[in-house]
């Protein structure tokens, strides 16, 4: 069982963190194992998924895209019908009860292209807490909509300047805000990276994905399918959808990285294809970095796949070969958001086209009896307006 | 032959007495590898012992002013095996105990023990990694055990039950975080502070420095009375920053005024840790 007591996943995770957090991640993880099996806990985590996500969301058999592909049966799980449009509010809500059931007033979180800090802005509205977001200056454009929704909601949003103004300098500082307000502050990490509890716990409130996954393939299919596709920047929608599935080794689980312009340029975000062993954020994973360690700029079309590491669980899965790492270009995605808007209506998030555009070209591959699942993300509304500026000519 | 690694460290602070040992922090080549050398080795006429940062793109411990030095010493070229060099060419012309300040992950890049080695062979006398806590310190420690060298531990207000493991371990000397949050100049510190740091004393071997808002030289004054060593930072790389205007305005006098103002800055916190007595 990983992880291990130490918050390893094989040789990656750990805490390396500056020692005035050590005791909030120990008093993190005790709160966390004792609520996980709280009776209360669990009862309303479940009524909120239900109640106020929507969830169970669909696993839908996309038909025309299947058709369109000529190849393995091609399924995709809905997380994009989440309530905010993503994935993200399956974490966001088990965090912020957590933080809520034990006497937190403030959260705080850190966001790449919004959705997490939508994600998070939203509980805190819910369950009435102060909430406060750091995003990347350069994100904070890109992503203007989703700005204005966190303020909307009560949140307030600080630019991060430092380093590449992107997710990462952004979760750096959202570490520094911690580790000084980090007596009355509850920290909401949106993806399964960070110091040990965090990449257990934000696969834990995430595996709901799979967990539903499995049981709706068995009813609609009567089996596992051949293969699970997820796009992977820090990686908790694919780690959410992997996790039940990574004892049946008959299922491939296929992580999708960002290419950006390609992973033989120094534009991309590949962190696996082109990282190395090294810590970010306070875990011990595989990062882009030059040889004297300094974290390089991650580049993606998607603000969300935009990270210079992955989640420690993601390394280990991928060094001990439990899952494959593929990446997809910036065009890819983008061809792969047109084609799944025509063939199906569905409008995907850039990050999540990704995986939709890798499922076309392996799903190619495999005979008509096979079964391959995608799960979509989140919703694409968030990206229409960065897509319009790229394709708006060509599509008119 | 010259007592050099963690024993040097220890020495230095115990022979302070009274007095607290003054430990000013720069950057390795902020704001230029000519100019940090100057800066380091004229520190070193009255520093007890030196903490040499470095720079790093990601330091998660540091607050505006110590990434911003962190970011002009990378801009201006600075490699950890450059930052290497250069406490050669200081050790060349000073005794002063130097204390390399670092993030983990340099450090995994280059091997834990060939950095090790080349401390000692560049005459480092120990190591801070803010990032590093106990439970992940296991294979440094023991490095640091091999080749006699300082892993100067840092301890918090938020420690609670876990002081005694970190400080028991502490070589060189125990390092007090003064208040929550990152580097960074301060007005005032935690209320409990004095009892905090005469709590990490008792229970360490090793002499109990504090360090983190250090600013002032009243500061200094106030802390000397209960540790034995005052860790100031952001309050010197700030002034590095006039120098690096300076330069870029063309403007080498000012420069020199500059760095003039910040030795003349760092010796009044340095007499103010010798006012305690």
């Amino acid at each position: 069982m990983y992880p291990d007591q130490n918050g390893r996943f094989g040789e990656f995770g750990g805490k390396y963190v500056p020692e005035t957090l050590m005791s909030a991640l120990t008093t993190l993880e005790e709160d966390y194992s004792r609520l996980i099996q709280d009776t209360d806990f669990q009862k309303q985590l479940r009524y909120y998924l239900r109640n106020y996500s929507g969830r169970p969301t669909p696993l839908y058999y996309a038909r025309h895209f299947t058709e369109h592909v000529g190849g393995a049966k091609i399924y995709l799980k809905r997380e994009d019908l989440n309530h905010t449009g993503a994935h993200k509010i399956n974490n966001t809500l088990g965090q912020g009860l957590l933080a809520k059931m034990t006497g937190k007033k403030r959260i705080i979180a850190e966001t790449g292209a919004g959705q997490h800090g939508v994600a998070s802005a939203t509980v805190a509205a819910l369950l009435g807490l102060q909430c406060t977001v750091f995003m990347g200056e350069e994100d904070m454009e890109r992503q203007a909509l989703n700005v204005f929704r966190m303020r909307l909601l009560g949140t307030e949003v600080v630019p991060a300047t430092s380093g590449t103004k992107t997710l990462k300098d952004a979760t750096n500082e959202a570490i520094r805000y911690w580790v000084e307000h980090v007596t009355d502050t509850y920290y909401i990490i949106g993806s399964v990276v960070g110091p040990h509890p965090y990449p257990m716990m934000v696969r834990d409130f995430q595996r709901v994905i799979g967990d539903e996954t499995k049981e709706q393939i068995l009813e609609q299919e009567g089996r596992l399918p051949d293969a699970i596709i997820a796009c992977v920047g820090g990686g908790s929608n694919a780690m959410g959808i992997f996790y039940p599935f990574v004892h049946d080794l008959q299922v491939k689980l296929i992580g999708i990285e960002a290419a950006g312009e390609g992973i033989d340029t120094p534009r991309h975000a590949a962190s696996i294809a082109k990282g190395r062993k090294g810590v970010l954020h306070g875990s011990m994973t595989l990062l882009l970095q030059d040889e004297y360690g300094q974290v390089q700029p991650a580049h993606s079309i998607s603000a969300g796949l935009d990270y210079p590491g992955i989640g420690p669980e993601h390394a280990h899965l991928f060094t001990s070969k439990r899952a494959s790492y593929e990446p997809i270009t910036d065009q890819e995605a983008l061809d792969a958001f047109v084609t799944l808007a025509r063939v199906e209506g569905i409008i995907p998030a850039l990050e999540s086209a990704h995986a939709i555009a890798y499922a076309e070209k392996y799903a190619k591959t495999l005979p008509r009896n096979a079964i391959v699942i995608v799960n979509l993300s989140g919703r694409g509304d968030k990206d229409v307006h960065t897509v319009e500026r790229l394709l708006g000519g060509e599509l008119a | 032959m010259t007592i050099r690694g963690r024993e040097a460290i220890e020495n230095r602070l115990r022979q302070r007495g009274k007095r607290a040992a003054f430990i000013p922090f720069v950057e390795a080549g902020d704001p230029n590898e000519a100019y940090s050398l100057q800066l380091i080795v004229e520190l070193a006429q009255f520093a007890d012992v030196i903490e040499i940062g470095i720079p790093y793109s990601d330091p998660l411990a540091d607050g505006p002013v110590i990434q911003a030095g962190s970011l002009r010493a990378l801009q201006a070229g600075m490699t950890l095996k450059k930052a290497l060099a250069l406490i050669a060419r200081v050790r060349a012309v000073t005794n002063v105990p130097i204390v390399v300040f670092t993030y983990v992950n340099p450090v995994i890049q280059y091997g834990p023990e060939r950095l090790l080695q080349a401390c000692t062979e560049v005459g480092a006398d120990g190591l801070i990694i803010p990032d590093l806590p106990y439970e992940e310190s296991e294979e440094i420690r023991q490095l640091a055990d091999r080749f006699k060298l300082a892993l100067i531990p840092l301890i918090s207000l938020t420690s609670q039950e876990r002081i005694t493991k970190i400080a028991a371990s502490a070589t060189g000397f125990a390092y007090c975080v003064s208040s929550l949050g990152v580097t960074g100049e301060r007005a005032n510190f935690a209320a409990d502070l004095e009892e905090f740091v005469k709590t990490v004393k008792a229970a360490s071997p090793v002499p109990v420095a504090v360090g983190f808002g250090v600013s002032q030289p009243e500061h200094v004054r106030t802390l000397s009375a209960y540790a034995d060593g005052v860790i100031v930072g952001s309050a010197l790389v700030r002034r590095c920053q006039e120098i690096a205007a300076a330069q870029n305005a063309h403007q080498p006098e000012l420069a020199d005024k500059a760095l003039h103002e910040l030795i003349q800055f760092a010796r009044s916190l340095s007499d103010a840790a010798a006012s305690a007595e």
